[in-house]
């Protein structure tokens, strides 16, 4: 038995937001846009904790830049580097249909935007890997 | 019809008034080329005469059986059992979401009705009008003498499957948008303060999953869409014009 229904819209209901089951590509466009978008605001917040470090003086900098090394760190960079490319990618799809550019194509645009971002986030994980 | 059948169970979701909600499995035996509608007239005929659910037409006409078919919005009198699952699977059917239930599959769809009054959605058009980015100019007024239904059902589905309808009770929602746009372009003056607002055009994040789950081909998306067209360029002239007027004083 669950609790009694809440069938109505609310704003309590947003994580139903993050829910695929059921999705069509234009839903699943809707949960990547949202997933990104939170990534790429953490980040930030993680940014700003490592520029913190310069208050620290720049040994406690370089000591912690030197982490950025590690090969998980740089994992990490291209999660950020990849929900960058998607975001934006995506978003450019959002912006042509919201002026009629290619509404009844909005599928394929999806698909030919991450086909377009998975290379480029390819060309950087060789990069950033190799560097 | 075939001579085949196959053993479902049908996860139904069930809640009466100021009860607790929950699901309840129904085992039945289907032709698999029947529809889901006929499944659950079947649970309710012979297994439990309490069962709630709306339907009407049984031809995709009237809007009425609306409900969630494995979490996916569909029209159950047009929705064949073998489309959605198989033999000796489970079919989970649940409400429509976004509307209040009334009492097991059937829900409220009272706000859609009055918004869909609000926006002076018709329910009968010439048929000229039948092209979405047609604007009014370019109608055929000979035309007028041919009159067709809106393909509009208001079944309620894309409310259903909306994002934005989740999380805002004062979004118009896709059919009323759509509903909108029907009347044709230029918007209609008194719509358009309505329309182009936090709970009109602008709260749609462009999923497009009332486009995906119509089943009656409005494409509520690309209505919306070319309703933020109108909007914009009518924007973008009256800023144009009030700027022009300042440069000639």
């Amino acid at each position: 038995m669950s609790k009694t229904n809440t069938n109505q819209p609310s704003p309590k209901n947003i994580l139903s937001w993050f829910n695929p089951i059921g999705k069509q590509t234009g839903g699943l466009a809707f949960i990547l846009n949202r997933v990104t978008a939170i990534g790429l605001t953490l980040y930030l917040y993680v940014h700003l904790i490592v520029l913190g470090q310069l208050a620290n003086g720049p040994e406690a900098y370089d000591g912690f830049v030197s982490l950025m090394n590690h090969p998980i760190i740089i994992f990490g960079e291209l999660l950020i580097v990849a929900a960058g490319i998607m975001h934006g990618l995506n978003g450019v799809r959002i912006i042509l249909t919201t002026f009629g550019i290619g509404v009844t194509h909005q599928k394929l645009q999806f698909y030919i935007l991450m086909g377009i971002a998975l290379i480029v986030i390819l060309i950087f994980a060789v990069r950033m890997f190799n560097a | 019809m075939s001579d085949i059948k196959w053993n479902i169970t049908l996860k139904i979701y069930r809640q009466k008034e100021n009860e607790p909600s929950h699901y309840q499995d129904f085992f039945i035996e289907v032709d698999p080329d029947e529809y889901v509608l006929d499944a659950i007239e079947r649970v309710w005929a012979f297994q439990d005469r309490t069962l709630v659910f709306r339907h009407a037409c049984h031809h995709s006409t009237c809007g009425a059986c609306g409900m969630r078919v494995d979490g996916v919005e569909k029209l159950t009198c047009i929705t064949s059992i073998r489309s959605v699952t198989k033999d000796g699977a489970t079919l989970k059917v649940e409400p429509l979401r976004n509307f209040p239930v009334v009492s097991d599959l059937a829900v409220n769809m009272g706000s859609l009705y009055a918004r869909m009054e609000t926006v002076k959605a018709r329910s009968i058009l010439p048929i000229t009008e039948a092209e979405i980015e047609t604007p009014k100019s370019e109608w055929n007024n000979t035309d007028d003498q041919y009159i067709r239904l809106s393909d509009c059902i208001e079944c309620g589905l894309c409310i259903s499957a909306c994002p934005s309808a989740a999380t805002s009770p004062t979004y118009l929602g896709p059919a009323v948008l759509a509903g909108a746009q029907a009347n044709g372009n230029p918007i209609d003056p008194s719509l358009v303060k309505l329309l182009d607002s936090e709970d009109g055009l602008w709260r749609c994040h462009s999923a497009f999953e009332c486009t995906a789950v119509c089943p009656s081909n409005v494409d509520p998306g690309r209505r919306i869409m070319n309703l933020r067209t109108q909007v914009i360029s009518d924007n973008f002239h009256k800023l144009f014009h009030k700027t022009q007027g300042k440069t000639d004083e």
